[in-house]
């Protein structure tokens, strides 16, 4: 009784993929969750038929069709495509598709920070470090690029990764359901400064938006 | 073919003196210099290996400590990116393919009846090369100089402008080095379970381990070329600055991490394969019955050997692939994991169907299946591409990977080191000892990496080495490290375990475990040449094999003899004749290693005069072969009469060679898609305009002209257009330098750059073909061509006829890209 409430507060974290506050990650964590059980179960089952081969009296004996064919391929077989279906469903509705709404930002990121840049009310760019503001509860697609080594994008609550690679550039659709402020991270190895490679999104209400001053030198 | 009768018996003992003299080495330095055994060098390689292991384990060891807190103190992040590249390379370069290489070395020819390795020098090269290049790495890990861009190398982070140190040099040169002997095994192995099992030893008989292995070897053929292409690309590209992965210069960094993942995951199935051999041939002498479905598990080995080169692209979800695209990835990612459901559910049934005993190896593959299963299950996990995007290079992959390699394969492995252990020695386990192991090493597994699952999930990446805003990543990574040391006690354990057992354990009979393969009917410790006769129908009990009734007993000529078999049927042929002990493989690998070392240092005018040396060093590895004299039968049994194989054609020489050339073709196939793939995906394409003129057309076509004259002069019989040949490659190697002059400047763009290297190929294949071709001159000269004895003119044409086509191709691709 004690285990739940504690391992649904081991759950949280500003960087925790179990605790989404946005659809894509929403989706993921319930991928997850399903996987979780079946894998469970699976582990289970497969141990329990190591462990009955240990006992001599055990049932009536099955036969090789039964193990190889049944078990080792239409058993797995049936598991997995059913898995990978619902996979392809899932990432098809992640994906970035166009919209009448739909925010555009770009990432552009360095050894070691992040510059991401937007049009502002007057139609300049507005270019902000380390910190990264968006409408909530609009998709926005993110545009990522790197100017030296990969990097890559991660905003684990509310959605997957994407690389920043040098010469391309690369689309991620986040959302966010409410305001609020979200933690991001790089999460390719880029040599020294790795670790404090971090950044953070800042959700704010769509009818309200925040006056940003331009941090670019360009 | 009348069937051959046993011969009649002898005086073992004398027999054992006989082969002892022929088969033995020098004691002391000289011998250990020398030795070319095939037992010992398989030896040699699972110890060195479990040296690496150990080294890589105390690394790993500095790793927890240093994620034990969040700020920590312990390791500055230079040195803890040193520490974790080197933890990875060590364990997958220099640990785990090695020790699956000696394990094979050592026990194949056992198993298949045969007295030594297809070319036993070449296994002691490798395990030279392998001592070498694994020393460079640690010399300067030793120095801090070591590798620390990651045991994946990801350009741009390891290109010159971001990684302008030596240390990415000593990974692309050390492993390379290293992978010399892994290629070496590879074509080693294919050939002698090919055509080195006892007579009349079908491949549909062939005891399980050496299906594995023959999948392994064929795995290792094919996957480790795009690596070696890779990391010389790479090489060239920080040396020389031509651009194959700089994205300004018409490069790519995805093609580095397509060539390296298409190595990185087919490596993966490499390491599980000769471990999952090890539980087929384990679990059934455990279970006092036999294995069930020999067939299924056959044909899941060959389908994951095909499976696993389709899945490379699953390390690449977030890099920016078509979600469509990588549906396919995903959907074979997840179809690899019937293969091995097939072999679990094989083994499970097995035990159902016999009486499963828990003696020592027994619980270690327990071991196996309490880890293997749930590693395999967050590797399907892994492959569904939306999860993938979340967990990707998060301790959750951590977690999964080592629940793979140390359930797939640590833990299959300490079974058959437990199994395997009075084979090597003689002697029996000290009580207790692996038992206790066993139970530390699974204890402090799971503590360290099943909550690591957990640590990925809170969002923890991998590879960091602090983390002050993350207390909540404190606990888990505190319980993780704790464990950590709790395994690493379970293993230096077994370690003592093995060393106490190798000095005192009780005697051991012939088959300690009631084993049915043959390995177990040799006498314990095993001897230098195996078996005094190879088995054969009639003489097939240790006895009678002992008193030299098989086939081709003890040493009667004086040389080093074995048989020869039909690849299918295993009808024998024919007699190979096996080089002794010899200073060339020494020798050979240090010429190599210099060569390596004056790249490492910078001394590129001086390197050369390194390649000089090594070929001047090759050359001298012909000396062995060939005879002058002419046809003679060997009376192999009552019955057989079988010629030496200086009198064949298709001897193990020439399956060696197509071996060789299958591994050499899919570098150069990888080379073509490194073309295609930057042609078609890489941005700044199409390259500015080539000024690359019509002379060089003719050039080339001269080039390829010469080629085909040398392939021509390769069909004559005997060797005879050898001399022609051998100018017509030098005349072609000059036409190349011209050439070469005329090309784009490489370091302008991708597409010179590959030009440049393509050149260097057939250079490189013009160069081997006139020195082939001048070794037939010297051998017809001598007498070691003549009617009866082809000497080297069969392999010279194999290698003649890959020269051609492969510069034909390169040709015309010049020729469509200065067309489009």
């Amino acid at each position: 009784m004690l285990a739940v409430p504690l391992l649904l507060a081991g759950c949280e974290g500003p960087l925790s993929i179990l605790d989404p506050q946005g659809p894509a990650a929403a989706q993921i964590a319930v991928l997850w969750w399903a996987m979780l059980t079946g894998a469970g179960l699976l582990t289970v089952m497969v141990m329990a038929l190591v462990w009955l081969g240990f006992r001599r009296d055990g049932p009536r004996q099955p036969s090789e069709r039964f193990w190889i064919h049944g078990m080792g391929l239409a058993f797995t077989m049936t598991i997995l495509a059913a898995l990978v279906g619902g996979g392809l469903w899932v990432g098809e509705r992640l994906q970035p598709r166009p919209g009448p709404q739909v925010h555009r930002v770009e990432a552009i990121a360095s050894q070691w920070q992040w510059r991401f840049r937007q049009p502002g009310p007057d139609g300049g760019w507005i270019e902000t470090t380390d910190r990264l503001h968006i409408p909530a509860a609009t998709p926005v697609d993110v545009v990522i690029t790197s100017q030296d080594v990969i990097h890559s994008f991660w905003v684990p609550r509310l959605a997957g990764k994407m690389d920043a690679l040098p010469g391309r550039h690369n689309v991620l659709r986040i959302k966010a359901d409410a305001p609020g402020l979200y933690h991001g991270t790089s999460a390719e190895f880029s040599g020294r400064g790795y670790a404090g490679m971090r950044f953070e999104v800042l959700a704010y209400p769509p009818d309200d938006p925040p006056t940003l001053t331009d941090e670019g030198d360009e | 073919m009348t069937q051959p009768r046993p011969n009649p018996p002898q005086n073992a003992l004398r027999l054992h003196h006989e082969l002892t003299r022929i088969w033995g080495r020098p004691k002391g330095w000289r011998g250990i210099l020398v030795s070319v055994n095939h037992s010992e060098i398989g030896f040699r390689f699972m110890l060195t290996s479990f040296a690496f292991f150990s080294v890589a384990g105390v690394l790993s060891m500095l790793i927890r400590a240093q994620l034990a807190t969040h700020d920590g103190a312990f390791l500055d992040t230079d040195l803890y990116n040193q520490i974790f590249t080197m933890h990875g390379s060590i364990m997958m370069f220099l640990f785990a393919i090695p020790m699956l290489e000696g394990l094979a070395m050592y026990l194949l020819p056992k198993m298949l009846g045969a007295r030594d390795l297809a070319f036993p020098r070449l296994s002691a090269l490798g395990w030279w090369c392998y001592l070498f290049g694994g020393s460079i790495i640690l010399l300067a890990l030793l120095g801090g100089v070591a590798p620390d861009g990651g045991w994946f190398m990801y350009t741009p982070l390891s290109s010159k402008a971001y990684s302008p140190g030596i240390n990415a040099d000593v990974w692309l040169l050390g492993i390379t080095f290293v992978e010399i002997s892994a290629l070496a095994a590879a074509i080693e192995i294919t050939v002698t379970i090919l055509r080195m099992r006892a007579p009349g030893m079908r491949l549909t008989q062939m005891p399980l381990f050496a299906w594995y292995m023959l999948g392994t070897a064929a795995m290792m053929l094919v996957g480790f070329p795009p690596l070696i292409l890779g990391s010389i690309l790479l090489e060239i590209e920080r040396a020389f600055g031509w651009p194959f992965f700089d994205v300004a210069r018409g490069g790519d960094p995805l093609l580095w991490q397509h060539l390296f993942w298409l190595f990185g995951h087919p490596e993966v199935y490499i390491i599980f394969l000769p471990a999952a051999g090890a539980i087929s041939t384990i679990l059934p002498v455990m279970c006092r019955t036999t294995i069930m479905g020999y067939g299924a598990i056959v044909a899941a080995v060959l389908g994951l050997v095909f499976l696993s080169f389709g899945l490379w692209v699953h390390h690449m979800f977030t890099v920016g692939i078509p979600h469509m695209a990588l549906a396919f990835f995903s959907a074979a990612s997840a179809l690899v994991a019937v293969p091995t459901a097939v072999q679990i559910f094989a083994w499970i049934g097995t035990m159902w169907k016999g009486r499963p005993q828990m003696r020592l190896p027994m619980l270690y593959l327990m071991g196996f299946f309490s880890t293997f299963v749930m590693g395999g299950l967050t590797g399907v996990m892994l492959a569904i591409v939306p999860f993938n995007w979340q967990v990707h290079d998060t301790a959750f992959v951590t977690a999964h990977l080592h629940y793979v390699l140390i359930g797939g394969f640590v833990f299959p492995m300490m079974a058959g080191i437990a199994y395997w252990m009075p084979l090597f020695t003689g002697r029996r386990a000290i009580r207790g000892m692996g038992e206790a192991a066993f139970w530390l090493v699974l204890i402090g597994f799971h503590g360290t990496f099943f909550i690591m699952h957990l640590t990925g999930l809170l969002g923890m990446p991998r590879r960091i080495d602090l983390y002050p805003d993350n207390p909540e990543w404190v606990l888990p990574n505190l319980v993780s490290s704790i464990f950590g040391f709790v395994m690493a006690a379970g293993f230096a354990l077994f370690a003592l375990g093995l060393i106490l057992q190798t000095r005192y354990g009780p005697r051991t009979g012939r088959d300690p475990w009631g084993a049915g393969t043959l390995e177990w009917a040799l006498p314990k410790p095993s001897t230098v040449y195996n078996i005094a006769s190879l088995p054969i129908e009639g003489a097939r009990d240790a006895l009678s094999l002992a008193r030299g009734e098989g086939a081709l007993p003890g040493a009667p000529r004086h040389q080093r003899e074995t048989l020869v078999v039909n690849m299918i049927s295993g009808r024998p042929e024919h007699v190979a004749v096996l080089p002794g002990n010899a200073m060339l493989p020494i020798t050979t690998a240090a010429t190599i290693g210099v060569f390596v070392l004056l790249m490492l240092f910078g001394l590129y005018t001086l390197a050369p005069l390194g390649l000089i040396a090594i070929a001047a060093i090759c050359w001298r590895w012909q000396g062995f072969t060939g005879t002058r004299q002419g046809h003679a039968q060997v009376t192999v049994a009552p019955g057989l009469q079988l010629p030496l194989s200086w009198h064949v054609p298709d001897g193990l020489a020439r399956t060696g060679m197509v071996c060789t050339l299958i591994a050499d073709g899919t570098l150069f196939a990888c080379y073509l898609f490194a073309v295609g793939f930057l042609t078609v995906i890489a941005p700044n394409w199409p390259a500015p305009a080539s000024t690359v003129a019509q002379g060089s057309a003719l050039l080339a076509a001269g080039t390829v002209g010469l080629l085909a004259l040398a392939s021509g002069c390769a069909r004559l019989a005997q060797g005879r257009g050898a001399g022609l040949a051998a100018g017509a490659n030098i005349a072609a190697v000059l036409l190349l330098a011209l050439l070469a002059l005329r090309l784009d400047d490489p370091t302008a763009h991708a597409r010179d750059a590959l030009r440049g290297a393509g050149l260097g190929y057939v250079v490189l294949h013009a160069v081997v073909g006139a020195m082939l071709a001048w070794l037939c001159v010297v051998q017809r000269r001598d007498g070691r061509i003549a009617a009866d004895r082809p000497g080297a003119a069969p392999v010279w044409r194999l290698w003649q006829d890959y020269s051609l086509a492969s510069a034909a191709i390169l040709a015309a691709l010049v020729i469509l890209q200065e067309a489009a």
